[in-house]
């Protein structure tokens, strides 16, 4: 038996500590896992507690992110909580196995630190990472902090591992904002922690020998399609709302409440920024002020970026004027993620929203409260005009001279 | 530890409580649903399988239908190593937590892939479940060739046999680089057991099987593995194949225990001539050309060298 750790009510920790400690308290049965800046502390604390008795699963550190994401697979088909953490590079080694993992329907947890990827190699925060794997089957929830960076993990492992979902997580959180920013953490004991996800029941298990099962199939034109459909189905019926009882289920244990799409202020809103992670938090400063300056803004969170809250968000962004999509990620020739995905959110819906995109904090570069108030400031001349008065898609905080498109 | 099935005689061995049906879509003659037999078919403990993407993958595992009466998972081409440490990892942790629905019974843990899994883009998860030291088996499949895509070379493929993508013609003999030694990088990982095996010497192979079996940690073994659509050979001389390499030494039988302790444990009464073998097979079929032919004596030359290693080895025990 693992031993209890004895939490204060409030702990000082940064995301990546958030992270390991719900882990730890869930009790995963095997963490298989490879280190890279900013998630190796998540697998460095987990170490730390296997090696101290905290943990009593296997903890099996690989040769490569692909060879963890591997393990992991193996390890959820014979039949037990899994989890991992990586990021960028160590991501992207993994997305062959992120696709398998998600197609044979295994329950594993996987914490991505967003960072960016190379060339030219960084090691700061931005989006990239998160938006490579947005094709790839798994739900993806956002943290915003380290305290969304622990209670995320819970509802991902509640949701997961559901025999109605049976679909892997992942839980994402910015490389160093939130990774390596120590805040107060509101924590939960060891048992309510474990209580709240539950002992994993098992499904379709390898290692049930009375019952042998044959996992990873070939299928072509004959059948891939109706299992790829059936993944979809799931994705697209099931999960949003097992999340949303899994948020009011979480909010009855420790009063935190989260929302499919975070909203602030957007009851009147009649512009809107909308964007991920730590960027929230700065958005809805900035828009604090720009409402004492008499306009009326909003903002727009996203938590579950897959699936993609289409309904929630259209019925939130319905009565705005003109919207602005923050993307930390480069687009690489086309329009950012989040202002495709709003566009299409929005598109045969009565809106008559201007829709504009701005690409910010590549590799890690500060996202402004003066960059927000020009933000605000385009979106109140593009809501007045009632048609886009700036370019479709600009940079903000970029050196040099002015680059904008469409 | 577990009793060591007996066997007595062939006949007992191949009629056996068989775990992979018959019912597949291998070439008719192919080797690998031979040597799958023979591995499941030398133990009578529960098994939990992995594959790698290739021949035996996809001949044995397409929905709606399965070959596997045990439990089986593939992932991808360069993984069924990890598939099955990972697995192994899992039994080990719910055995731990007391959480096995069958605490009593201890399953066997097998990776098969081929040598292009094998030998070349699944050797660095192999090489870290080695170093790992999970308690597996890890049986390569090796036909020297990617045969599931259509006969391309691999780090297995042999001088001068003629492959799509180092094919023989008018200015190449074919394959420039001689077989890759992945017994020895595998012995080399410390590993306390590895073999080569054909699945002709049947009690031969049983033998390391159960040996491999009864070792604690990684076990890698080398199976030959004909190709009749590759190798060009009919299908019913599969069987006479794997004893051409054996009996001319191109595919010699011994096994490293400890990394260290190397034992020879065929030698044939009547060593064949190289070229024999090489003449059986359609894709040597162009060495036996006057352009070509001095790579048939070079073969016997290197085949001999290597024979003569391997008893310096074993005499000296290091
Ligand atoms: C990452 C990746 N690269 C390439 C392939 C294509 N591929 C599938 S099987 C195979 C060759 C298999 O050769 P081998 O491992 O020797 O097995 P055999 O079919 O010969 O038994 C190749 C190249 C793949 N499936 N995945
Ligand atoms: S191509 Fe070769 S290895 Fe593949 S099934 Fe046929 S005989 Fe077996
Ligand atoms: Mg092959």
């Amino acid at each position: 038996m693992a031993d209890n750790m004895e939490l204060r009510d409030i702990e000082v920790w940064d995301g990546n500590m958030a992270a390991s400690q719900a882990l730890r308290q869930v009790q995963v049965d095997v963490v298989a896992a490879y280190p890279i800046t900013p998630s190796t502390p998540i697998v460095e604390n987990y170490g730390n507690f296997s090696a101290n008795g905290y943990v009593d699963g296997e903890f099996v550190m690989t040769e490569s992110e692909h060879g963890a994401m591997s393990c992991c697979i193996g390890a959820s088909a014979a039949g037990g909580r899994v989890a991992t953490a990586t990021s960028s590079q160590g991501f992207a080694l993994m997305v062959e196995t992120l696709y398998s993992a998600s197609g044979m329907r295994l329950p594993i947890i996987l914490n991505v630190v967003n960072r960016a990827i190379g060339a030219p190699l960084n090691v700061n925060g931005d989006h990239s990472d998160m938006y490579m794997g947005r094709d790839s089957g798994w739900i993806q929830l956002d943290a915003y902090c380290p305290q969304d960076a622990y209670d995320l993990n819970f509802i991902a492992f509640k949701v997961a591992e559901d025999h109605d979902v049976r679909l892997p997580a992942m839980v994402h959180q910015d490389g160093f904002m939130t990774s390596h920013t120590a805040q107060g953490v509101h924590t939960m004991t060891d048992e309510q922690g474990f209580s709240f996800v539950g002992e994993f029941q098992p499904m379709n298990d390898m290692l049930d020998l009375d019952h042998p099962v044959t996992h990873g199939v070939q299928t072509e034109e004959d059948w891939h399609f109706e299992h790829k459909a059936r993944q979809q189905h799931a994705l697209m019926t099931a999960v949003l709302p097992k999340i949303q009882t899994a948020f009011d289920d979480f909010e009855k244990l420790t009063g935190r409440k989260y929302n499919l799409v975070e909203t602030y202020n957007m009851e009147d809103a009649e512009v809107a920024v909308v964007c991920l992670g730590t960027s929230v938090e700065t958005a809805v400063e900035v828009m604090n002020e720009m409402r004492a300056a008499g306009l009326k803004a909003g903002v727009v969170g996203i938590r579950v970026f897959r699936p993609w809250p289409l309904e929630q968000l259209a019925e939130v962004l319905k009565n705005v004027k003109a919207v602005a999509a923050l993307d930390r990620s480069s687009p690489h020739g086309t329009v950012g993620a989040l202002y495709n995905e709003i566009a299409g959110t929005l598109f045969n819906t009565e809106t008559k929203a201007v829709l504009t995109n701005y690409i910010y904090g590549l590799g890690g570069r500060d996202l402004t409260k003066a960059h927000l108030k020009t933000i605000y400031g385009d979106l109140k001349a593009n809501a007045d005009a009632g048609k886009p008065t700036t370019p479709l898609q600009q940079y903000i905080g970029l050196r040099g001279p002015k680059l904008s498109f469409f | 530890m577990s009793e060591i099935k007996k066997i007595k005689n062939l006949k007992e061995f191949s009629t056996s409580a068989d775990r992979f049906e018959g019912a597949n879509l291998l070439c008719p003659g192919c080797a690998h649903s031979i040597i799958v037999r023979e591995v499941l078919n030398a133990t009578n403990d529960d098994l939990i399988l992995a594959a790698s993407t290739g021949c035996l993958e996809v001949c044995t595992a397409v929905y709606p239908y399965t070959s596997w009466d045990a439990s089986w998972i593939h992932i991808g081409f360069e993984n069924g190593s990890s598939a099955v440490a990972g697995a192994e990892a899992m039994y080990k942790a719910l055995k731990n937590k007391g959480r096995l629905k069958q605490p009593d019974r201890k399953p066997k843990f097998v990776a098969f892939g081929g040598d292009g899994a094998t030998y070349d883009i699944g050797f660095q998860w192999i090489s870290g479940c080695f170093e790992r030291g999970h308690d597996m088996m890890y049986v390569c499949l090796d036909n020297e060739v990617y045969a599931n895509t259509g006969g391309q070379r691999s780090s297995s493929t042999p001088i001068g046999s003629s492959t799509t993508t180092a094919p023989a013609g008018r200015t190449s003999y074919g394959e420039k680089k001689n077989k890759k030694d992945m017994l020895a990088i595998m012995a080399a990982h410390g590993a306390p057991y590895v073999a080569q095996v054909s699945p002709s010497k049947w009690k031969d192979m049983v033998a390391k099987i159960q040996k491999g079996f009864a070792a604690e940690g990684p076990v890698f073994i080398n199976a030959i593995s004909p190709c009749t659509t590759e190798w060009k050979f009919a299908p019913e001389d599969t069987i006479a194949m794997t004893d051409l390499a054996t009996d001319s030494l191109v595919f010699p039988l011994y096994e490293i225990i400890n990394g260290t302790e190397l034992n020879i444990t065929y030698r044939p009464k009547n060593i064949v001539p190289v070229r024999d073998y090489l003449g059986a097979q359609g894709r040597f079929k162009h060495l036996f050309t006057k352009q070509y032919e001095y790579l048939i004596d070079e073969w016997q030359v290197r085949v001999d060298n290597e024979w003569a290693r391997l008893q310096r080895r074993e005499e000296a025990r290091v």
